[in-house]
């Protein structure tokens, strides 16, 4: 196996996403993703069934797509990589089954890894940013998670700060712009609608962001909170006769949501004395959390890292480059003992790790 | 030589030869688990007949019916084994695996009757019944073997709430034959004679027989107001509201 530069294929299906990516070394070769997306859009939310049915349908098609972009024959990869978890677990099955096969079949190496310590390994295929440095605080933004991670080092040392003790950001902003009627995906309809709002009109709450709740949950979120009073603040206006400004409530409701992101984001960046912010996940397509980021870690001195935002979606090359980065570290790779985790904690960056 | 892979039940790997030698065959019964046992079975299989995967040229996939869940793994795994060789994938109904190892144990042991020659009306009618979960069985009609020796289908994969099997069944005349495994090895033989006769005989997509589970329409949950007073929120009628997803991390099957 060539450790200094290993040409890794990534397989990623813990959600909507069928993501094949391919690396050499941090050198991004292919990010190949078939999205399920439009099939959940009438159900308002992500159906597992669904995902999964899609997932099994899309492998083969997407690595066949992955290995033609890269110029890459699969008997030439070092090593096959897997999402284990944390996602939908039926939808992760599908991607082991496929993974650990190719790799039996292609007599190859196999690395089972974390999905979200994988969000963070994206950073590193931005060939554009200077090198990754830690430790650094990670916030990782989807319609799937919200966690709030410390890392000292991308393949050894990855600490949970805080997450979501209800709804991920994505799934609020989903609930959120279903009940003002506006379609699925949430985020770019509230976005929408938010454009001509503004964000000062109604003082929705800032979920765990009282002194109380510090104590226990300095950098956990809730937004399920949020997302029964912008239902309350909507249903006391209709029952009024009144007509529900969807703008102001679309931009209030954003900026609870970003405020308390970033806020917390930020404390931890003070508390662990780390000048540095990563952002990940689908959510950080939401211009409006980026530009609050920036603006206000600008002010604390914390440089923001953004990936491109076809990095920050969920994708199979940020599983390849995790890979890549083991390989490199020396890592050996994971028995076929594996299985798919729905709940992986963050520490696990890497499963199965053959002794 | 054809690689057999079926998880619609337990996991079963099995290698074949292409005139229907059984070189190997490993298993787990555990009716979960397929996505952890997959690889390892791959290996044993292939180690037990004294086989490397260049020496593959064929994978049998077993297309179900079973729990999709798991089915799914064993799918998944059969195409990218495929895929990484370059080799075809040969899809077959799981059920004829369980019908054909039932014909071939009848022939061997002489009970002519039940296996039965087709034209004189002597093979008997029998069903394969599996679990499907959810107080449900998927069952398939079989009469007979025909001239490729592989099991005749009279009726195509189903499923039957499981208090009414026997009433099905009977108005069909068939036996019951209930399996609580997949014999890869039988998946990989009717892979064989399918290939040899030239034919088709398994769906390209998964028989799942069962559309996904999505939670039915719902108006978004009121908060505060008494759901009795008439109107819905927004004006907008419960029945147009979207209907909200399953819950994340719910695995139906
Ligand atoms: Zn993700």
């Amino acid at each position: 196996m060539n450790r200094a530069e290993p040409l890794v294929l990534g397989i990623e299906t813990s959600c909507d996403e069928t993501g094949i990516g391919i690396v050499r070394g941090r050198t991004l070769l292919s990010n190949t993703i078939a999205s399920s997306m439009d099939e959940h859009a009438r159900y308002g939310g992500v159906v597992p069934e669904v995902a999964a049915r899609a997932h099994l349908e899309a492998l083969q098609p997407s690595i066949e797509a992955a290995l033609a972009e890269s110029g890459v024959a699969l008997a030439d990869l070092d090593a096959v990589a897997v999402t284990s978890g944390p996602g939908l677990a039926g939808a992760l099955m599908v991607g082991v089954g496929a993974a650990k096969a190719l790799a039996v079949s292609l007599e190859k190496p196999l690395y089972a890894v974390n999905h979200l310590v994988g969000h963070i390994a994206a950073d590193i295929l931005d060939d554009q940013a200077p090198p990754l440095e830690y430790p650094t605080v990670a916030l990782l933004v989807s319609g799937g998670h919200t966690s709030l991670l410390l890392v000292r080092d991308l393949t050894t040392d990855v600490e949970l700060l805080g997450e979501t003790m209800d709804d991920a950001a994505g799934e609020a902003f989903d609930k959120v712009a279903r009940l003002l009627g506006l379609p699925y995906p949430g985020g770019p309809e509230i976005d929408r609608a938010a454009a001509s709002g503004d964000n000062t009109a109604i003082p929705f709450p800032r979920g765990l962001s009282r002194a109380s709740d510090m104590a226990g949950h300095r950098y956990d979120f809730s937004f399920s909170g949020l997302k029964t009073a912008v239902a309350r603040w909507v249903e006391l206006r209709e029952a009024a006769g009144e007509q529900v400004p969807i703008a102001d409530v679309a931009a209030s409701f954003r900026e609870a949501v970003v405020d308390v992101l970033v806020t917390k984001a930020l404390a931890a960046c003070r508390d662990y004395g780390v000048p540095r912010l990563l952002l990940g996940g689908g959510v950080i397509a939401n211009r409006r959390l980026r530009e609050v980021a920036l603006e206000r870690a600008a002010a604390e001195g914390v440089t923001v890292r953004i990936p491109p935002l076809s990095l920050c979606t969920d994708n199979g090359a940020m599983i390849a480059a995790l890979t890549s980065e083991l390989i490199m570290a020396g890592r050996a790779p994971s028995t076929l003992e594996f299985g798919a985790d729905s709940t992986l904690p963050v520490t696990e960056i890497q499963v199965a790790e053959s002794a | 030589m054809i690689l057999g892979i079926d998880t619609s039940l337990g996991s079963a790997v099995a290698v074949v030869e292409p005139d229907g030698v059984i070189r190997s065959e490993a298993r787990s019964l555990d009716p979960r688990g397929h996505a952890e046992a997959i690889g390892t079975l791959l290996e044993r299989a292939m180690a037990e007949a004294s086989v490397t995967p260049s020496d593959i040229t064929h994978i049998a996939a077993g297309m179900g019916p079973g729990p999709f869940t798991g089915l799914r793994v064993g799918v998944a795994a059969a195409r990218a084994f495929a895929l990484g060789r370059g080799l075809p994938v040969v899809p077959v109904v799981s059920h004829d695996a369980v019908a054909l190892e039932l014909l071939l144990h009848s022939a061997l042991t002489a009970d002519w009757g039940f296996v039965g020659d087709v034209e004189d009306g002597a093979a008997e009618t029998f069903a394969v019944v599996t679990d499907a979960r959810r107080r449900e069985f998927a069952y398939t009609l079989y009469r007979g073997i025909d001239d490729d020796g592989l099991p005749i289908r009279v009726a195509e994969p189903a499923l039957v709430p499981r208090d009414e099997l026997d009433a099905v069944l009977a108005a069909a005349g068939a036996k019951r034959r209930e399996a609580d495994r997949i014999p890869a090895a039988m998946l990989a033989l009717a892979a064989a004679r399918a290939l040899s006769a030239g034919r088709t005989v398994g769906p390209d997509d998964a028989l799942y027989l069962r559309s996904p589970d999505v939670t039915l329409p719902h108006a978004p949950k009121r908060v505060n107001l008494p759901a009795a007073s008439g109107r819905a929120a927004n004006g907008r009628s419960a029945a147009a509201a979207p209907p909200a997803p399953a819950v994340r991390g719910q695995d139906p099957a």
